[in-house]
Formats: C-alpha cells, sequence, structure tokens
C-alpha cells in the first residue's frame, strides 16, 4: 500500500503530436512510450512546467492530484503527507527554495507616497536619476585640505568600497548548489549591470575569474576552496555565519553530487560528503568574528572590504551591533523567506524572521549606536520586486541581493525540488544533459533585462517621490506609510500609519 | 495651547537676503522693502528675518530669542537659564503692542555667557549651548528658541513679512547682514516657532522649497545627536550646516556640495583631487543631500551664501552693487532696493554663491 | 632580519613582515612577541619566520608556504585553512589547531587543545599532517575529511588521557594515528579502529623523522617502537541516510 498519493496530475491532450518531446525534458522521469502513446507517472511529477513549457502542441496539462482530503485546518494535506513520509524513512524532510507558509508579507502592507505639488515629481526618462551605491564602511567625517593654490584634496584615507550601479546585487548560492551555467550568467549579469555577485560557499570556478571585480567570494563554516588566490580573486569577501532558510544549521552537499568539477573549485577529493558545519568552529563568540574578520583583513592586506552574512533571527539587531563593531565593512541580513538548494523543512518553515521586520530594526539600532556608517546593509530574503527593493532601500538598505527572482528569470518555477539534483531547467543541478539547458549568453540577457527593468521602475518611483538620487530614499522611512499594520508593527517598522 | 505640526510642514515662500562686505549697517526697512514686493508668494502665515550686527553693545554674549506660550513656562525656562548659563541681560523685544496677530507669544531676550566650569575638553562652547537650545525646545512644552548666536537675533512670527517687521519695529535695527523670508504653508495651526528663519549658534537659514529626503536628513542628523522636534525642512538644514561646518570642520564649499552635490557623471570626469573629493564626499555625506526643491539662504556672523537643488527646482537671483550682495527668489526684490545693480545673475543648480564679510565686526 | 615586537600593534608588526617579505628577506626573527594575531597570515612565499614570545591567535591563517617556528606556545586557532608551509611550535597550542587546513604540516611538540585537526582535508597531491607530541583534547578530527593526524601522548600532563572524548566525530576522510591505547567509547561509532600495517608505518616513519628533527629529538626509533591505533572512517558519506526526500 502506498500512503503517499501523487501531488500532481499530469495530463495529455488530443492534441498530442506525439514528438516524445516530454519524455526528454522531465528530468523526473514522469513520461514513458508505451509504443503508441505517452505513458505518465504522475508520483514523479513536481510541478516545475519544464514539459509544459516545451511541449510544441500545448498538450500537457498540470492539475493538483485531485483527491480530495477531508478538510482540517490543524491537520492540512501537507502535515499528512510530511507524517506519512516520515514514517516511510525515518528521515529528516528536506526541501528546497524559501519558506512558502503564509506568514503575513510586510512588503505588501507599506504604501510609498508620491510629490503632488508641493514638491514636484521628477521626470526619470529627461532628467538625471542616480543609483550609484558604494558598500563598505565609511569614516563618520572627511577631512580636507586646501593646497597653496586653493585646491581642494581629500585627507582622510577611505576604506575599499565596492561601486554599484544599480542597488541591487546577486545573493550568494555555490557552484555545486546551482550549476557552472548559473554561476556564468549572474557573474556576466553583474559585469554588464555594474553590480556583484556572490559565489556562496562552494569555491570559485576558474571560468568566472574573469568577471572577479564583480565577484564577492565566500567563506563559509567548510572553508571550501578557500585560498590564497580565492581571497585575492574579488571586490569583496564574505563571511557566512548563516542564511535565512536555514538559521543556526549547515550545509551538506552529498557526495554523489561532488562531481570532478565540484570537487576541482571545493578542492577536496571527488565524491566525498562536502559538509559545511553548523558554526565556524573558529567563531564561537563576537570577538572570534573580530578574529577572522581580521584574519581575512590581514591575508588580503586591507584591500577588500570583507562582510559577513547573517540570518535575520529574533536577536538580530544586538547581534548586527555587534557584528559590525567586530569590524565588518558590509552585514547582510537574510530574511526567513530566503532561498535555499537544501534545507530541513522544518528549519525553513519555522524559524527566523521577516527580512523587512530585520532590516528596520537593524538600521534603527546602528543610527541609536551611532555606528551606521561603520558598514553598509544589505537585506535579502524574498525579494520579489522594484517595489521590495524600494521599500528596503526605504527601511535603510543600502543594497538588497535577489538570488530566487533572479533563478525564476532563468526558468525556475519554485517546485522546491532543488536537493534531488534533477533540476529540468538545468539550474540546481550538474547533470551536464540538464545544465545544457541553460544557454549562458541568453541567461545573462534574461537577468541583466530583469535587474534593469527594475532599474526603470526604481528611477519612475524615485521621480515620482521627487528624489533623483537613492541615497535620498535610504532610511527615508517618512516616504513609506503602513496600512493594516497595528502599533507594534509599525514602531518596529518605524513608519507612520496610512493617513498621518 | 498650540503644539507643533504633527505632520511634516510643507510650505512655498519667497525668500531676500543682504550683506555688505565692508560690514557697514544697513537699516531693518531695506530688507521690508525687498521682501514685501514678493508679497504674493506668502500667505501671510509666516514671515520673519535674521539680522546680524544688531547687538554691537553686547556682542561677545549669546543672544537668545525666546517665545514663550505663558508666563508660566517663561520662569521655568529662566530658571533653567540661571542654573546652566550666566545671565548678562534680560528683557523684552521691543514690539507695536497695538498690532494684532493669531497667536501672539510672550517675546524675550537674554544675553548669556558660558559658565567656564560647565567646558571639558570633550564639550566645546558651542556644543553645551546647542545642547541648551535643544533642551528648552524639546523638554520645556510652549517654549521655543528663535536664535542663540551672538551679535544677532531671529524676528519671526505669523503674518506678512512686512507686517512682522513693523510689529518688531525693525527699522530701529542696524545690521550688515539681512534674510527675510514671506511662508505659504499649506497646513498650519499658525504656531510663531514654524515661522522662518531658523537659526541655531550663529547660522541661520531662510528656505524655499520641500525637502523629499527630509526623513533620511533628520534620521542622519539624530545619530549626531541633534533633536529635530519641528517637523521642517529648515530645522534639518540647520543642523546639517551645524554638523559639517562647526562639527566636522568640512571647508564651507565642500559641505554645500554635500548639500547639493554634482551628478555623478559629472564628477567621473573631472580631474583626480575634486573626483577623488567629491566621490568621497556623496559616499560619507549621502544622507545630507537635500533632494527635492529648494532655494536656500544660509548667513552666519561671516557670510551670506544662496543654494538651489541640483536640477534649480526653485527660483533663485543673485546680484552685486559696490559692497552688497544681494539674494532673492525674484529680480524684482533686488531692483526694489538696488534699481541699478553691478551685475545680476541666475546661479546655476547647486552652485552656491557666497559673499564673505571682508572686515571683522 | 630581526624585528622587536614589543608593544607593538599586530597591523604594524605584520606590516613589517610583508614588507620584508616583498623586498626578498628569507629569514625574520621575530622577538619579544605577546599576544600579536595574524604572523604570517596571508603570506605565500617561501620564507621563514621564527618567533619568541608567546604569539596571538590565527598564527599562520591562509598561510601558503612558510615556515614558522615558534620558540614558547601558541594560542588558538594556528593555520587557519591553511594551504601550504609548516608550523613548528616548542610548547603548547590552544584550541582548534589546523581549522579546514588543506596542505602543509603542524608539529606541536606539546599538548593542544579541543578540535585539533578538525575538518583538515585532502585535495590531489596537498596532504596536511599535524603532529601533536603531548595529549589532545576531545573532539579530536571532528569532520576530518582527508590528511594525517597523529598523537604521540609522550610530552604533557601525566595524568591527561592522550585523546579526550569524542574523537574523530563525523570523519569522513584521512587517517589519525595514536600511539598508545584509548577508550574505544570514546570514539565515533562510524569510525573504525584498526592495528597499523607495513604502509601506515613507513609513512608514520618520515612524519616522525621530520617531527623529531625539528625538535632536536635524536632517537625516532623510540617512538615508532611503541603501540600505534589507526583510525579511519568506515563510510565516505556518514549522513547518508538521514534525510527523507
Amino acid at each position: 500500500m502506498n500512503f503517499s498519493y501523487p501531488e500532481f496530475l499530469v495530463k495529455v491532450s488530443e492534441n498530442c503530436i506525439k514528438c516524445r518531446r516530454c519524455i526528454k525534458e522531465c528530468s523526473f522521469g514522469v513520461f514513458s512510450w508505451d509504443g503508441e502513446k505517452i505513458k505518465i507517472n504522475h508520483e514523479k511529477c513536481v510541478a516545475c512546467h519544464r514539459c509544459a513549457a516545451c511541449c510544441p502542441a500545448s498538450a500537457i496539462t498540470i492539475l493538483k492530484y485531485p483527491v480530495s482530503f477531508k478538510e482540517n485546518h490543524l491537520w492540512t494535506e501537507e502535515i499528512l503527507r510530511d507524517i506519512k513520509k516520515q514514517a516511510d524513512t525515518g528521515g529528516k524532510i528536506l526541501t528546497g527554495c524559501g519558506n512558502d507558509k503564509p506568514y503575513p508579507v510586510l512588503w505588501d502592507k507599506m504604501l510609498i507616497d508620491a510629490c503632488q505639488v508641493t514638491n514636484p515629481s521628477i521626470d526619470p526618462l529627461r532628467e538625471p536619476m542616480e543609483l550609484r551605491t558604494y558598500l563598505g564602511k565609511k569614516p563618520e567625517k572627511l577631512e580636507f585640505w586646501h593646497d597653496k593654490s586653493g585646491e581642494i584634496k581629500l585627507t582622510t584615507v577611505m576604506e575599499p568600497q565596492i561601486k554599484l550601479e544599480t542597488p541591487v546585487i546577486f545573493a550568494g548560492m555555490s557552484y555545486g548548489a546551482v550549476s557552472l551555467n548559473v554561476h556564468l550568467i549572474l557573474a556576466r549579469a553583474a559585469k554588464e549591470l555594474g553590480t556583484i555577485m556572490n559565489t556562496g560557499e562552494g569555491g570559485l570556478p576558474q571560468e568566472l575569474l574573469p568577471y572577479k571585480d564583480h565577484i564577492v567570494v565566500q567563506i563559509a563554516s567548510g572553508r571550501f576552496g578557500v585560498n590564497l588566490e580565492y581571497l585575492n580573486s574579488c571586490a569583496a569577501i564574505e563571511i557566512k555565519i548563516g542564511q535565512g532558510a536555514k538559521p543556526g544549521i549547515g550545509g551538506h552537499l552529498p557526495g554523489e553530487k561532488v562531481t570532478e568539477e565540484i570537487s576541482r573549485t571545493r578542492m577536496i577529493p571527488a565524491g566525498t560528503d562536502a559538509i559545511s558545519p553548523a558554526p565556524h568552529h573558529d567563531i564561537y563568540s563576537i570577538e572570534d568574528l573580530r578574529q577572522l574578520i581580521y584574519a581575512i583583513k590581514e591575508a588580503t592586506r586591507y584591500r577588500k572590504p570583507v562582510g559577513v552574512k547573517i540570518a535575520a533571527v529574533h536577536n538580530v539587531a544586538a547581534i548586527a551591533s555587534g557584528v559590525v563593531r567586530a569590524g565588518a565593512d558590509i552585514i547582510t541580513i537574510d530574511g526567513f523567506r530566503g532561498g535555499t538548494g537544501a534545507s530541513p523543512k522544518v528549519i525553513r518553515d519555522h524559524a527566523g524572521l521577516p527580512i523587512e521586520i530585520a532590516l528596520a530594526r537593524v538600521d534603527e539600532q546602528l543610527r541609536k549606536e551611532g555606528i551606521r556608517h561603520l558598514a553598509s546593509i544589505v537585506a535579502s530574503g524574498g525579494i520579489r520586486s522594484s517595489a521590495d527593493v524600494l521599500k528596503a532601500i526605504a527601511l535603510g538598505a543600502d543594497a538588497v541581493a535577489i538570488g530566487t527572482a533572479a533563478l525564476i528569470a532563468l526558468g525556475c518555477h519554485l517546485c522546491q525540488k532543488c536537493y534531488t539534483g534533477l533540476c529540468a531547467w538545468g539550474i540546481t543541478t550538474q547533470k551536464p544533459e540538464l545544465t545544457r539547458r541553460l544557454n549562458v549568453e541568453e541567461g545573462a540577457l534574461r537577468v541583466t533585462n530583469l535587474v534593469k527593468a527594475w532599474n526603470l521602475e526604481i528611477k519612475e518611483i524615485l521621480g515620482a517621490l521627487g528624489i533623483n538620487s537613492i541615497e535620498s530614499l535610504r532610511g527615508n522611512r517618512e516616504r513609506l506609510r503602513g496600512i493594516d499594520l497595528d502599533e507594534v508593527y509599525l514602531d518596529v517598522l518605524g513608519i507612520k500609519p496610512a493617513g498621518r | 495651547m498650540i503644539e507643533p505640526l504633527f505632520s511634516k510642514d510643507i510650505s512655498g515662500c519667497a525668500i531676500v537676503g543682504i550683506i555688505n562686505t565692508k560690514g557697514k549697517p544697513i537699516k531693518g526697512d531695506v530688507i521690508t522693502e525687498a521682501i514685501s514686493v514678493m508679497h504674493e508668494r506668502s500667505n501671510g502665515l509666516g514671515g520673519g528675518f535674521a539680522a546680524y550686527g544688531i547687538y554691537p553693545e553686547y556682542k561677545e554674549y549669546y543672544a537668545f530669542h525666546i517665545m514663550f506660550l505663558d508666563e508660566g513656562i517663561k520662569e521655568s525656562v529662566e530658571a533653567y537659564l540661571q542654573e546652566k548659563m550666566v545671565l548678562v541681560k534680560s528683557e523684552d523685544i521691543p514690539i507695536r503692542k497695538k498690532m494684532s496677530f493669531l497667536n501672539t507669544p510672550i517675546l524675550w531676550r537674554y544675553f548669556l555667557e558660558v559658565p567656564q566650569s560647565k567646558l571639558t575638553p570633550k564639550i566645546t562652547e558651542e556644543d553645551y549651548v546647542v545642547s541648551i537650545v535643544m533642551n528648552i525646545n524639546k523638554r520645556f512644552k510652549g517654549a521655543f528658541v528663535f536664535s542663540s548666536g551672538k551679535n544677532m537675533g531671529v524676528f519671526k512670527g505669523v503674518g506678512y513679512p512686512e507686517d512682522i517687521s513693523r510689529f518688531y519695529r525693525l527699522e530701529e535695527y542696524e545690521g550688515y547682514l539681512w534674510t527675510a523670508h514671506g511662508r505659504f504653508p499649506t497646513n498650519t495651526p499658525g504656531w510663531w516657532g514654524g515661522a522662518h528663519p531658523f537659526a541655531l549658534l550663529d547660522w541661520s537659514v531662510v528656505h524655499n522649497g520641500e525637502i523629499s529626503s527630509y526623513g533620511i536628513n533628520k534620521r542622519y542628523v539624530e545619530t549626531f545627536g541633534y533633536e529635530c522636534s519641528l517637523l521642517t525642512d529648515t530645522e534639518v538644514i540647520v543642523c546639517l550646516l551645524d554638523l559639517m561646518i562647526r562639527r566636522h570642520r568640512l571647508p564651507i564649499d565642500i559641505a554645500l556640495n554635500a548639500l547639493a552635490p554634482p551628478f555623478w557623471s559629472e564628477i567621473d570626469s573631472m580631474e583626480k583631487n575634486m573626483r577623488e573629493a567629491l566621490t568621497a564626499l556623496r559616499i560619507v555625506y549621502g544622507s545630507a543631500l537635500l533632494n527635492g526643491p529648494f532655494s536656500i539662504i544660509i548667513a552666519n556672523s561671516e557670510s551670506m551664501i544662496g543654494l538651489t537643488d541640483r536640477i534649480m527646482l526653485r527660483p533663485f537671483v543673485a546680484a552685486k552693487k559696490d559692497d552688497f550682495v544681494y539674494m532673492a527668489s525674484e529680480e524684482a526684490a533686488i531692483r526694489e532696493i538696488c534699481p541699478e545693480p553691478d551685475a545680476v545673475w541666475s546661479p546655476k543648480g547647486g552652485e552656491p554663491v557666497v559673499a564673505r564679510l571682508e572686515v571683522q565686526i | 632580519m630581526k624585528i622587536d615586537a614589543r608593544g607593538m600593534h599586530y597591523r604594524e608588526l605584520n606590516e613589517r613582515i610583508h614588507d620584508a617579505v616583498l623586498k626578498g628577506i628569507k629569514e625574520i626573527d621575530i622577538v619579544n612577541v605577546l599576544g600579536q594575531r595574524y604572523i604570517g597570515t596571508g603570506i605565500g612565499e617561501k620564507v621563514t619566520i621564527n618567533v619568541y614570545g608567546t604569539p596571538g591567535s590565527d598564527l599562520g591563517a591562509f598561510m601558503d608556504g612558510p615556515v614558522i617556528n615558534v620558540f614558547g606556545s601558541c594560542q588558538d586557532v594556528i593555520g587557519n585553512t591553511m594551504n601550504n608551509g609548516k608550523i613548528v611550535v616548542h610548547k603548547d597550542a590552544g584550541n582548534v589547531v589546523g581549522l579546514s587546513m588543506r596542505g602543509g604540516k603542524i608539529f606541536i611538540k606539546g599538548s593542544v587543545g579541543y578540535r585539533t585537526g578538525i575538518h583538515i582535508k585532502a585535495y590531489k597531491d596537498q596532504c596536511p599532517v599535524i603532529v601533536i607530541g603531548g595529549k589532545a583534547g576531545d573532539f579530536l578530527g571532528e569532520y576530518m575529511a582527508g590528511g594525517i593526524l597523529v598523537v604521540l601522548g609522550i610530552f604533557g600532563r601525566e595524568k591527561d588521557p592522550i585523546v579526550g572524548r569524542f574523537i574523530a566525530t563525523g570523519m569522513h576522510g584521512g587517517t589519525i594515528y595514536i600511539r598508545g591505547s584509548i577508550n574505544k567509547s570514546h570514539v565515533a561509532h562510524d569510525v573504525s579502529i584498526e592495528e597499523i600495517d607495513e604502509n601506515d608505518l613507513s609513512a608514520l616513519k618520515n612524519i616522525i623523522q621530520e617531527f623529531c628533527d625539528a625538535f632536536g629529538i635524536t632517537d625516532p626509533n623510540s617512538i615508532l617502537s611503541h603501540q600505534f591505533l589507526k583510525l579511519r572512517p568506515k563510510s565516505h558519506r556518514p549522513y547518508g541516510q538521514m534525510y527523507a526526500y
């Protein structure tokens, strides 16, 4: 007896021209050929839509499997399926992508202001509109010197900065979790857009070296692929403490995914597990973080900004203050809707904080302590649109990192099966026949298009706000109003209610 | 009792300023004539003046112009001042009592000295005075400090500027530098403290426009301990100037560049020194950028500075005649008091016009 | 070249070391070292650094080539993510020796703290080697993925066991050699405990010889003639069965 009924029902209509393309396209093995027609194994369908998108006859429909569970708000279909799966296997339930539970999305409860009469809106198409952003530690003040000719010279020595031409950057995703083509696409797009991508913790594939000025390399607890060349082939270095999808949890790339190529970038033998311990074993406390930050600064002779990425957890404001005081030049806060290639579902769905809350608290705390200038804030974790970007910047973010949104541009349909390594869109897989599906040039264009489109929309809204430079929106919560939020939420977000 | 606004103050305006760079005295009726030409730009809900060089006999002392809503609060503030400062002289500000305005407060001026015992190597005299002003404005309900600089004062109220001038008998004062403001608020409870100029120490600002970046400008100065209680753009500009010029010791032209910086495209093509200086300035002082329409006249005891936003969303004209420099929202205001200037020009957006006093006053 | 580090901040000290390396100086003596961190960190050249005193943590982090001789004890995390080179410590070292080390050697004459050799890895012809002359604390070789860890138990406090508890938890590669006996209940269940064979012995001979040379110990055979145990992971995939797909 099989307790786990299929989740989806796949139908092939009479329009089918029997080209059998779906059989080739479905990496999960839903389709086969019985000599006369397409045979379907519904159980294997994950709703990734690859077949439907490729079917030349538009003959494929995917429906929720029409088995009605007895309605129950406590014992939901998902709970029942999970219990049965665990009874079958005795294992932790794995999942991919970000938290999909119906927690409130606070972005959708914030409204942006616009100008009418008392100050003019600005036409972004015909007047200058500046999105340039610098990430890195800033001095509290500058010092200048007038030389004899009266010319002004800056005497303050600036810490290293990353120059961005858009406040949108790409979030850390490791080679291993995603395919090399994804890395190449993001690196190309980053270069084209004047922004940065992040290697995640899987090392730096040699193919990315030409883009090194647009790459942030990550140091996570596994230290995969970290050597001096790695530390010096980048725009900045990020210490990854945690990620929103699995705060407090390590990582584990199973040995069968450690191919020859992955083995090279991670610098471990092919076929062995790549384990990222839950903590960094040289960081058991905040002063240890300072020790590692400065070890990296020493190793790079203070030429690169060093960032720290943490998951948004309950005490995030105090933690962020500690991270900044420990010497981080950039702090990335990853909210609980952040994506993942693999996470225990129980952690993904139940731990952490929304990025909106975490960001508002961190920015406010750093300002209260007078240390906001010491580090740039990057917000990430479920950023879906230019509106989210704008609201994040108004709450106080210097830049916003996107991962899932960029992958959706490449075909991801959020089927959440990244950990199987079977991604039919060639994104979270290492199988050459699947990764081939992602054309680097075309993919880079699609991701570039996405961010360019967001840039246009960001400029549009800045214009409506009567602002022609992004720094005048940064932390400008006066231009946000909350709707349908209670006083506590408004207070935490530091915004006024609509109507005030 | 009338409170400062809960929601952000919004207003359009007229501004004008005159300086004699040789320090020669100018009578108060001159600036009054100029501002009254721009009557149409204000709506009778705010007018005010800043005058420099008007208290030569007390020029060593901080002159506090303070408004009180009742005698009770006046007594509390005076007790506080007695405790924190040395009181040299205290008197009412002369007014034409017969003129009637909305919500006229008690108007008083004090000449004060900072007790040296209150200073530490970390707290300068100016820091100390700033903290006193911030404290009165924030914690004494019904009291508000109009101005707190030496040998200068702010006269303002709810009315047309020419009426406010008559009310304060400004024709009886002489100063080498005057600025004036006529206000067109869209929402106001008629609170006298909300009129321009805003002043702190010897800085004063008159301002036309609305700052779209207000939220972040305010949060930025607050991280340095300033308290912006009034929700007006102008108060924030005063704090930004005090922060950058007095506390951070930025050269004035650099600080003005932070308020209205060149575009990145311009900075990128500058020669190295200037490019590095302005790039760093925008990186470090990005939160001080005043975005949105504005023209302002900033004054202190040594200079008068005019500045507009980067894309010239508010009008601004400057003129020069002999030792006099004039700045105004409209050329007519200047021509009224100086029919034949040597030069009249419209400065570029973001390009400051600086007129410096050439003598010691 | 000699640097007197008395009262010097680590940044200045390391700046001077880097400058010296850049100038092509091959041997640097640093005296009066007291707590300065990151000595040798991020250096990729084959130079020798002799440290007299007690250096601070993260000595030789991300190092790729130098030889560092410490005539004293070291603090925590020496050889952090080290790629190549050698660290020789004449007294003891603290916790987390050789974290995630990928290559090179660390020889410690005395004892070490917790989590020695944690997550060390081997890659291609790189094989990190750590030899402890004294005793080691708990979690020896945690997550070990490759390389060789040797604990001799010769020096150090008499009453301490050669190795503490939770030996080799999560080990999935490499080899640990322990001279003497251990409490088997402290060894992770997915790690096998074996007698050494001829191949092991010849590998050990070379390592012990180099260790003895480093500390002027004249009789390596007296060390080698003792019983050695070998710890190896039973599986390269210790956690394969923990997930429901």
